[in-house]
C-alpha cells in the first residue's frame, strides 16, 4: 500500500459495512435534524407561499396595477390627466367614521370605504346576498346602499335591510361583505369595513377640509403594460413629471408592503427559533454520536489494533454520520415541504392574505444546508475524541474521561461550522441586526448553560452527606460520569430559555394592552372636531358626569419638504428614524409645551416668540437627522410648504397614550392653516356609552375611538402573533424533550444494572423510586431556574432595552415554566427508566 | 446442632427455555449452622449459582422451603427480600458486580446508606482499610485492577456486619496469587467476625478449606463430605 493513510474509498467501504448493522440507536439523532429541518423548511415555504401569493395576486390585494394615494387632499387636475391617460382609474375615499343604528340606538366606529362604479379594478367583492356591488350600492328610493363587515351587524344589533346613519345619510344594509379583494392592503382596521357609493360619500359631508380622509386613485394600466417592468417604467415616469405631490405610490409588484415585510419579519423570526430548535437537536446529534461510538469501541479499537490511523477512524465514522445526516434531512426536508400543503388544507379559507401553495426548492435548500452544518458541527467533537483516544483508553473512557481536546484541526472545522451556521442565518436576514442579537443570546444561552450543568454537578458532588440515601443516590447520579446532566441542562435549557422569553415578552406586552395601557390611556380619542364644532362639543362633554380630563389640540397633516434647504429625497437619516419622511405627518401647534414631554434642548416659545415660525422636534429626531437648534424645517401642509425654524428638542412619554406629535409648531406658523382637532378624554368607564352615543348624535362627523376597543384590537392581533411564535418555540421545546428522553433512555442499560445491583443490596423498589425522582426533580428544578432567569434577562432587555416599555414580572407564568419543566423532566425521566425497577436480578446478573 | 441459619428443604427450581423446561434444583435438602463455613463445589450446570441465588431472594423456587436466619423466604415479596438482604446477606459475585459510576468508598458505603447508618463513610472507609485499599477510595471501578475490585465487592459484602456472607467464585476472574489473597482475606474475615460463609467454586481444594463439602450433581446433593476447617477446628478445641 502506498502512503500511511488508507484510502477515502476504504472508508466508505468500511462505513458501509458498519451500517448494514442498521440505524438502531440513531432514533434520536433522526429525530432531532428532522425535527430542526423540518421546522425551518416549514417556516421558509409557508413565508414563501405567503410571499408568493402577495406577488402573483398584488393587482387585487392593491386593488389596480398601481395605487396613488393622498391623505387630506385631492390630485390636481394636471396631475390626474396625466394618470388617466391611456389608462382606467378608479378613485376611492377611505376614512374612519361613525354609524349609528337608529333601531338599536347603537353606534360604533367603522373603516368607511366610498367606491366608485369601476372599483374594483381586479377581483370581486362577494357578498351575501349574491349582488353585484354596484347594485348594492345604488339608490332605491332615494335611499343609498351599503355593504358592510358581519362585525358591524354584530355590533349594532342590525340585519340586512336595516338603516344605518353615517355623517349626514341613512344608509340601508344590502349585503354582508364575504370577500374584499382589497382588504389586506388597507392594513390594519380599528373597525369593521362598511362601503358605500362614492355620492354617498359626499353626502354624508364627512368629507371636510384638515379631516382624515385618504384618497386612492387606482390605475389599470393597457393589458400590454402590465409587466413589473412596464409598470415600474409608468411609475419612473409618473415621478419624474410630478416629483413633489406627495403621493404614495405603491405599484403591484410590492402590492402591501407591510404586510410582506410582516411576513418576512416573523418568518426570519420563526427561522431563527427553528434553528435554535436545530442546535438544541445538535445536542441530541452529539449525544447520539457519542452513544453509538461507545458501542463502536471494540470495532474502533481493533481496528486501531491492526493498524488503522485515527484519521482513518474519523473518515470511517464521519461519513455514517453524514449519510445518516442526508436521511434526517430528506425526511425534515419532506416534512417541511409539505407543511404548505397541511396549511392550506387546515387554514387556507382563514388566511387574512392569499397565499401560493407550491414546493419551493429555495427554503428547502437553505434547511438542508442549516441541517448539514449543524450535524457537522455537533458530530466533529465525538468523532475528534475517538481518533484520539488510545485503544486502551477507549475501554476506560466511561470512568476516566479523557481530557484530551481534539486536534486544533478538528477544533477549527467545529468552530468553522458553527460559524457558518450562524452566518448564515444572520447573512441572509433581512434584519440582520436582528439576527445576530438573536445568535448572540442564543450562544451566550447554551455557553450559560453548559457552565450551569458543570456548577449542578460540582454542587451536587460537594454537597454534604445526606441522610436520606435516596438523595444521596440522587445526588451522586448527578455527577457520576457520563451522568446526563450536561445533555440535559442544554437540550431542555434551550427550549426553556426561549419559551421563557416568549412568554414573558408577550406576558408583558399583554399587561401593557389589557392592564397598565387602558389604566393610563384616555377613554376616547375625537378625531375631526370641526374648529365650530369646538364649543359645541365641549358642552356635551363637560356636561357629561364622569368626566375627568379633556385635551384637545389642533391636528394638521403635513410631510417634509426639506431640511436645511436639502431635499427629503435626497437625506440619508439613521433607520430607526427614516420613516418620519415617509408620507404625511400629525403636525399640531402649541403655545405651551406639551404635557408628556421634555424639553432637552432650546427653550420653549414664550409672548412675542409665539407668533414667529419656529418648530419644536422629538430629540429623537434632532440625532437620526443630525439637526441642530436653528436649522430650517419646510413643511407641506395642504399643499402649501411651511418653513420653521427649529427652537427646541424634546423628549417623548409615547407610551402615556396621549396626543403626542414628533413636530410641533409655535401658533404663528400655522394657526392660519385650515385644520381639526384632535381630542383626548378620560372619565368614568360607566358613562362612556353614553357620552359616545351624544357626541356622535350631535356631531356625526366626529369620529370616536374608543380607546378600551381599540386596545382589544391591538390585543388580538397580539395574542394571534404570540400564539404563532409559541407554536414554534414548542417545536424547540419538543427537540429538547426528544434530546433529554434520547439522554435518559442512552443511560437505560446502566440503569437497569445499578437499580438491580443496589436491589441486591438492599434497597426497594421504592427506594430507588425515589432516588429517581430526587434526581429528574433536581435537573429539571435547576434546568427550568437557570432558563427562567436567562429567559427573564433577554424579556428584559427586549421590552426595556429595545422596546423601551415598563417591565412587569410574572411570576406566575416563571412559575408554571419551572414547574412545568420539573414535571416533564421527572416524568420522562421515570417513563425510560420504569422498567429499570422491575428488572429482575437474577437474568441480568448473570448476563454480566 | 444449634438452630440452622439456613434451612433448605425439597427445593426444587424449574427455568422454562426454548428447548422446554430445565429441572435445575431437583429437591435439594441442607442445614447451614450460624457461623459455619460450607463449600459447595460441583461441575457446571450442578446448580451452585442458582442456589446461591435462591439463598439470598434473587430467585424464586418452585417449590420446597427455605429458611434464612430463621425467615421463610417464600412469603417475602422483591422489596422485603431487598430489606433482608440489607440486613443479613452480604454477596461476593465472580464479576464484582460494582457500579461502574461510583467510586470505590461510594460502592462500599451504599448498603450502609440504604440502610440510614449516619456512618456509612466512615465505615466504609474502615472496610476498604481492612482489605488494603485505603489509598484508593476515590478511584472508579474501572480505575481498578480485578483484584482490587473484588476486595472493594468483599468489603461491600461484610460492611454491613451480615450475618451470612455468600460467595460465587469469588477467584474466577482472579489470577492464582490474586485469588489466594482474596479467599485468605475473606475466611480472615469469616474468623473474625463469626460469619456464616457460603462459597461455590469450582475448585474442589478451595472447598475443602470449609467447614463442610458440599458436592452438587444435577440440582442434587451428590455428597456431604467434612472440610479441612472442621477439623482444624476440632484439633484447636
Amino acid at each position: 500500500m502506498s502512503g500511511n493513510n488508507p484510502p477515502l474509498s476504504l472508508a466508505f467501504r468500511f462505513a458501509r459495512r458498519e451500517l448494514r448493522g442498521g440505524l438502531k440507536g440513531f432514533r434520536v439523532f433522526l429525530a432531532c435534524l428532522t425535527l430542526g429541518v423540518a421546522a425551518i423548511a416549514a417556516v421558509g415555504s409557508v413565508s414563501s407561499a405567503l410571499v408568493e401569493g402577495l406577488s402573483e395576486e398584488g393587482q387585487t390585494i392593491l386593488g389596480g396595477d398601481v395605487d396613488f394615494r393622498l391623505v387630506h387632499r385631492e390630485p390636481g387636475d394636471a396631475e390626474l390627466a396625466f394618470i388617466s391617460d391611456g389608462t382606467t382609474v378608479s378613485r376611492s375615499i377611505e376614512m374612519r367614521g361613525m354609524a349609528a343604528a337608529p333601531k338599536t340606538d347603537q353606534r360604533t366606529l367603522v373603516e368607511l370605504k366610498g367606491v366608485d362604479g369601476l372599483y374594483p379594478l381586479y377581483g370581486t367583492v362577494a357578498l351575501s346576498p349574491p349582488l353585484s356591488l354596484a347594485q348594492a350600492l345604488e339608490a332605491r328610493d332615494g335611499v343609498w346602499g351599503t355593504v358592510v363587515e358581519p362585525a358591524l351587524m354584530d355590533r349594532l344589533g342590525v340585519d340586512v335591510g336595516d338603516i344605518l346613519q353615517v355623517g349626514d345619510v341613512e344608509l340601508q344594509i344590502r349585503a354582508v361583505i364575504v370577500h374584499e379583494p382589497d382588504r389586506v392592503a388597507s392594513g390594519f382596521a380599528l373597525g369593521p369595513r362598511l362601503f358605500l357609493n362614492d355620492a354617498a360619500m359626499q353626502a354624508t359631508k364627512l368629507v371636510r377640509l384638515g379631516s382624515l380622509v385618504n384618497y386612492h386613485y387606482r390605475v389599470r394600466l393597457p393589458e400590454d403594460a402590465r409587466l413589473n417592468a412596464d409598470v415600474a417604467a409608468w411609475v419612473a415616469g409618473v415621478t419624474e413629471r410630478f416629483p413633489d405631490v406627495g403621493w404614495r405610490i405603491q405599484d403591484r409588484s410590492d402590492s402591501a408592503p407591510g404586510v410582506r415585510r410582516f411576513v418576512e419579519r416573523i418568518a426570519l423570526f420563526l427561522t431563527l427559533v427553528g434553528l435554535t430548535t436545530l442546535v438544541v437537536g445538535g445536542v441530541g446529534v452529539g449525544n447520539a454520536v457519542n452513544s453509538y461510538l461507545d458501542t463502536k469501541r471494540d470495532v474502533i479499537a481493533t481496528l486501531k489494533c491492526v493498524g488503522a490511523p485515527g484519521s482513518f477512524i474519523f473518515n470511517v465514522y464521519l461519513i455514517q454520520v453524514m449519510a445518516l445526516a442526508i436521511v434526517g434531512v430528506v425526511l425534515g426536508l419532506v416534512v417541511g415541504g409539505i407543511t404548505p400543503f397541511f396549511v392550506q388544507w387546515m387554514i387556507e379559507d382563514m388566511l387574512p392574505i392569499p397565499a401560493r401553495f407550491a414546493l419551493y426548492p429555495g427554503p428547502l435548500v437553505l434547511a438542508a444546508g442549516y441541517g448539514f452544518l449543524a450535524a457537522l458541527a455537533f458530530a466533529i467533537w465525538p468523532l475528534a475524541r475517538a481518533r484520539e483516544i488510545s485503544a486502551t483508553g477507549l475501554f476506560r473512557d466511561l470512568i476516566s474521561p479523557t481530557r484530551a481536546w481534539p486536534r486544533p484541526g478538528y477544533i477549527a472545522a467545529m468552530v468553522l461550522s458553527l460559524l457558518a451556521l450562524a452566518g448564515l442565518a444572520i447573512g441572509l436576514a433581512d434584519r440582520p441586526d436582528f439576527a445576530f442579537w438573536f445568535v448572540v443570546g442564543a450562544v451566550l444561552s447554551f455557553v450559560g448553560l453548559r457552565f450551569t450543568a458543570s456548577g449542578l454537578m460540582s454542587l451536587a458532588r460537594r454537597a454534604p452527606r445526606f441522610r436520606s440515601p435516596e438523595l444521596r443516590l440522587a445526588l451522586s447520579n448527578l455527577y457520576r460520569p457520563g451522568a446526563a446532566t450536561t445533555s440535559v441542562v442544554l437540550s431542555l435549557g434551550l427550549g426553556l430559555t426561549l419559551l421563557v422569553t416568549i412568554s414573558l415578552i408577550d406576558g408583558n406586552l399583554s399587561e401593557q394592552i389589557n392592564g397598565e395601557l387602558p389604566d393610563r390611556a384616555p377613554s376616547f380619542f375625537f378625531v375631526d372636531i370641526g374648529p365650530e364644532q369646538v364649543e359645541g362639543f365641549e358642552a356635551i362633554v363637560n356636561g357629561t358626569p364622569g368626566v375627568k380630563a379633556l385635551n384637545r389640540v389642533p391636528m394638521l397633516r403635513g410631510r417634509v419638504m426639506s431640511i436645511n434647504e436639502v431635499e427629503a429625497k435626497d437625506i440619508s437619516p439613521a433607520p430607526d428614524v427614516a420613516w418620519m419622511l415617509q408620507g404625511d405627518r400629525g403636525l399640531t401647534y402649541s403655545a405651551d409645551l406639551p404635557g408628556g414631554s421634555e424639553l432637552v434642548q432650546g427653550d420653549w416659545w414664550v409672548g412675542e416668540e409665539a407668533t414667529g415660525s419656529l418648530i419644536s422636534i422629538t430629540e429623537e429626531m434632532a440625532q437620526g437627522f443630525g439637526i441642530h437648534l436653528g436649522d430650517e424645517i419646510t413643511v407641506n401642509v395642504l399643499g402649501r410648504n411651511i418653513s420653521a425654524t427649529v427652537a427646541n428638542t424634546r423628549n417623548v412619554d409615547w407610551g402615556s397614550v396621549g396626543i403626542n406629535f414628533i413636530f410641533v409648531f409655535s401658533p404663528g406658523a400655522l394657526q392660519g392653516a385650515p385644520h381639526t382637532n384632535l381630542a383626548t378624554l378620560s372619565m368614568d368607564a360607566a358613562g362612556e356609552l353614553d357620552l359616545q352615543r351624544a357626541v356622535s348624535k350631535a356631531f356625526p362627523n366626529i369620529t370616536i375611538v374608543r380607546v378600551k376597543e381599540a386596545l382589544d384590537a391591538v390585543g388580538k392581533l397580539l395574542e394571534d402573533f404570540a400564539m404563532a411564535v409559541r407554536a414554534t418555540s414548542v417545536v424547540t421545546l419538543a427537540s429538547g424533550i426528544i434530546v433529554l428522553a434520547g439522554a435518559m433512555a442512552a443511560g437505560h442499560r446502566r440503569r437497569v444494572y445499578d437499580a438491580v445491583v443496589l436491589k441486591v443490596l438492599g434497597a426497594t423498589r421504592g427506594t430507588i423510586l425515589k432516588a429517581y425522582i430526587w434526581e429528574y426533580a433536581l435537573l429539571g428544578l435547576g434546568t427550568a431556574v437557570v432558563a427562567a432567569m436567562a429567559g427573564t434577562l433577554s424579556a428584559w432587555l427586549v421590552i426595556v432595552q429595545v422596546m423601551e416599555a415598563p417591565w412587569s414580572f410574572l411570576p406566575v407564568t416563571l412559575g408554571l415554566t419551572v414547574a412545568g419543566a420539573t414535571i416533564v423532566t421527572v416524568a420522562l425521566g421515570l417513563i425510560g427508566t420504569w422498567n429499570a425497577l422491575s428488572a429482575k436480578a437474577a437474568p441480568v446478573l448473570r448476563a454480566q | 446442632m444449634s438452630d440452622p441459619i439456613i434451612r433448605l428443604k425439597d427445593l426444587k427450581l424449574t427455568l422454562p427455555s426454548d428447548a422446554g423446561e430445565v429441572n435445575i434444583l431437583r429437591g435439594l435438602s441442607l442445614d447451614v449452622a450460624p457461623g459455619e463455613a460450607v463449600g459447595l463445589v460441583g461441575p457446571s450446570g450442578s446448580g451452585k449459582s442458582t442456589l446461591l441465588m435462591v439463598l439470598a431472594g434473587l430467585e424464586k423456587p418452585t417449590s420446597g422451603t427455605v429458611q434464612v436466619v430463621g425467615q421463610d423466604m417464600a412469603a417475602m415479596n422483591e422489596d422485603a427480600l431487598a430489606l433482608f438482604r440489607r440486613d443479613h446477606v452480604g454477596i461476593v459475585f465472580q464479576s464484582f458486580h460494582l457500579i461502574p459510576t461510583m467510586t470505590a468508598l461510594e460502592n462500599v458505603a451504599v448498603p450502609m446508606e440504604l440502610a440510614g447508618r449516619a456512618d456509612a463513610f466512615e465505615r466504609a472507609e474502615e472496610e476498604l482499610a481492612q482489605v488494603g485499599l485505603a489509598h484508593r477510595l476515590t478511584h472508579y471501578p474501572g480505575q481498578l485492577s480485578g483484584g482490587e475490585q473484588q476486595r472493594v465487592a468483599l468489603a461491600r459484602a461484610v460492611a454491613g456486619d451480615p450475618k451470612i456472607l455468600m460467595a460465587d467464585e469469588p477467584t474466577g476472574n482472579l489470577d492464582g496469587t490474586t485469588g489466594d489473597q482474596i479467599i485468605e482475606l475473606m475466611f480472615d474475615l469469616h474468623d473474625k467476625r463469626g460469619t456464616t460463609l457460603i462459597l461455590i467454586t469450582h475448585d474442589t481444594e478451595l472447598a475443602e478449606a470449609c467447614d463442610r463439602v458440599v458436592h452438587l450433581k444435577d440440582g442434587l446433593i451428590d455428597r456431604i463430605e467434612p472440610g479441612r476447617r472442621a477439623a482444624q477446628r476440632a484439633a484447636a478445641q
